[in-house]
């Protein structure tokens, strides 16, 4: 290697590393946010908030509706960017890597920080070209064997193989609501991303569904870093790690989920929690 | 700890509370219990001791009415935070309670067979030791009505003066044993009495450590509590 590309390593090396902020205990840190103002227009949505999401675990997002907390995991994969009057100030650094600086295609960074929303959205495609769809675009698979491959593993991986397996050239919408946001699961990981956000992935699901939904979010925290936003309190504490209360565009509280759902520090979050007011 | 404001749902507020309250109404019954046994004891008042006897059944009762709430209430409302830990301490205050009426039903007992046995000065020593538990008992309760920490830990280390009680009693009735063999029955009686009163000391100091816990989230350990050490016979 020359000098030249040493000093330009270096240099890079320099803009990028970062020490982690505030305390993950014991996880290494995988998204590292600092200081994230977000305004729509005049409004202000959130107000300086800093956290570091652990990697290989869960990480909970709870608060009343308006808190910022669906706006603040949408910074994350720069979902933010398709609002027009949305401005987005601070940085966030996943593995060290700034995903808001120039050279980051946010096509290419939503492969690696995976979404799944409230309403399952599979594509009008068969349940085999849902999953197919990613890998194709992104280049990960181009052979049939391969795309075979990675669309059975996704299905298996998000308990859904066995269901469709024997009716992959149908609609994905045809599915059952459960199923359907399962196939969003598969979708979302058939790229191999490194982070998952879910934004109340269960609301609109019966409790079964909802059940196989948290059995499944559990099997891939071995894997991914997850974030979750959720209204159910019980969700949270369920399946999560680490919780952050938000309330009014602030981060209020961030800690261990049971110290948050048993001894929550801040008032605040203890009426919330306790159902005193929301 | 800061005042409560109320749920969102008011019946869950109201339900707490009633839990606190039959928790108190318990706790009273058993605390009578341990006087009048004790008063039983020294006067050899039997219709007293009969009397005592039959308030462990309301002790039980309360105790399966406020298991059954709290089962009902987990079901129902899930509680977190606060709430959780002080559903969590009524279920655990209240088996506490149920095994203290226990014990003083015991004593209760114990007062037909000491009738007539010239005890008298040993059962100075019991009714003192009773005074003491019953305070220790009345303090307690004190600390979970008013969610008093401090109060909670006075009584948590105060049981080392109960355990220093219950082995000069036990040295005390020993030596009536070997200087009168002819009264060795009521020595045992007495020596189970005293026993039964150092137990409800413990639940007591149990209770202590369940409200510190309700009130600051942390946990006291036993280990670290101060404890007079066991007479060796």
């Amino acid at each position: 290697m020359s000098e030249t590309e040493n000093t330009r390593k270096d240099t890079l090396i320099s803009q990028v590393t970062v020490t982690p902020s505030a305390d993950t205990s014991g996880y290494a840190t995988k998204v590292d946010c600092k200081h994230i103002n977000v305004s729509y227009g005049d409004k202000q949505a959130i107000f300086d908030i800093s956290m570091a999401i652990p990697e290989r675990s869960v990480t909970a997002f709870i608060g009343p509706s308006g808190c910022g907390k669906s706006t603040f995991l949408r910074c994350i994969n720069r979902m933010n960017d398709t609002i027009e009057s949305a401005k987005v100030e601070g940085q966030i650094f996943i593995d060290g890597e700034d995903v808001n600086s120039d050279h980051i295609d946010p096509v290419l960074l939503r492969s690696r920080v995976g979404m799944v929303f409230q309403k399952p959205n599979p594509f009008p495609k068969s349940i085999y070209d849902n999953i197919a769809y990613g890998p194709r675009i992104h280049g990960i698979a181009t052979s049939r064997t391969d795309l075979d491959e990675i669309v059975e593993t996704s299905l298996t991986r998000a308990g859904l193989w066995d269901e469709v397996k024997d009716r992959l050239t149908q609609p994905g919408t045809g599915l059952s609501g459960g199923q359907q946001q399962r196939l969003c699961i598969a979708r979302a990981i058939a790229v191999s991303p490194e982070v998952i956000l879910m934004d109340e992935p269960c609301s609109a699901l019966d409790p079964i569904a909802t059940a196989r939904i948290e059995e499944l979010i559990d099997e891939l925290r071995e894997r991914f870093c997850i974030v979750i936003v959720t209204h159910s309190m019980q969700q949270a504490a369920r399946v999560s790690q680490r919780t952050a209360f938000f309330h009014l565009g602030k981060l209020v509280e961030y800690g261990d989920t049971e110290t948050v759902f048993t001894n929550p520090s801040d008032d605040r979050t203890s009426d919330y929690i306790t159902g005193r007011f929301g | 700890m800061r005042p409560m404001t109320t749920h969102i749902v008011s019946a869950f507020s109201e339900e707490l509370e009633h839990l606190s309250a039959d928790i108190l109404r318990m706790g009273g019954v058993a605390e009578t219990m341990i006087d009048q046994a004790c008063t039983a004891l020294v006067t050899g008042d039997q219709m007293l001791a009969d009397q005592t006897s039959e308030m462990d059944d309301t002790v039980d009762a309360i105790e399966v009415d406020v298991e059954r709430r709290i089962m009902r209430l987990l079901a129902l409302r899930q509680p977190m935070a606060t709430d959780l830990r002080a559903v969590v301490a009524a279920l655990k205050v209240a088996s506490e309670l149920e095994r203290i009426g226990d014990l003083s039903k015991n004593i209760a007992k114990r007062v037909a067979p000491l009738a007539g046995a010239d005890v008298s000065s040993a059962i100075k020593g019991i009714e003192r030791m009773g005074h003491g538990v019953k305070q220790q008992l009345h303090s307690v309760l004190d600390s979970y009505s008013e969610a008093d920490a401090e109060l909670s830990l006075k009584v948590w280390s105060g049981d080392e003066d109960i355990d220093q009680h219950y082995n000069s009693m036990f040295r005390e009735v020993l030596t009536y044993m070997m200087q009168d063999p002819s009264l060795i029955g009521a020595g045992t009686h007495l020596m189970f009495i005293a026993k039964n009163l150092e137990r409800i000391g413990d639940h007591c100091t149990n209770v202590a450590e369940i409200v510190h816990y309700q009130v600051t989230g942390t946990y006291l350990t036993s280990s670290a509590r101060p404890k007079a050490p066991l007479l060796e016979g």
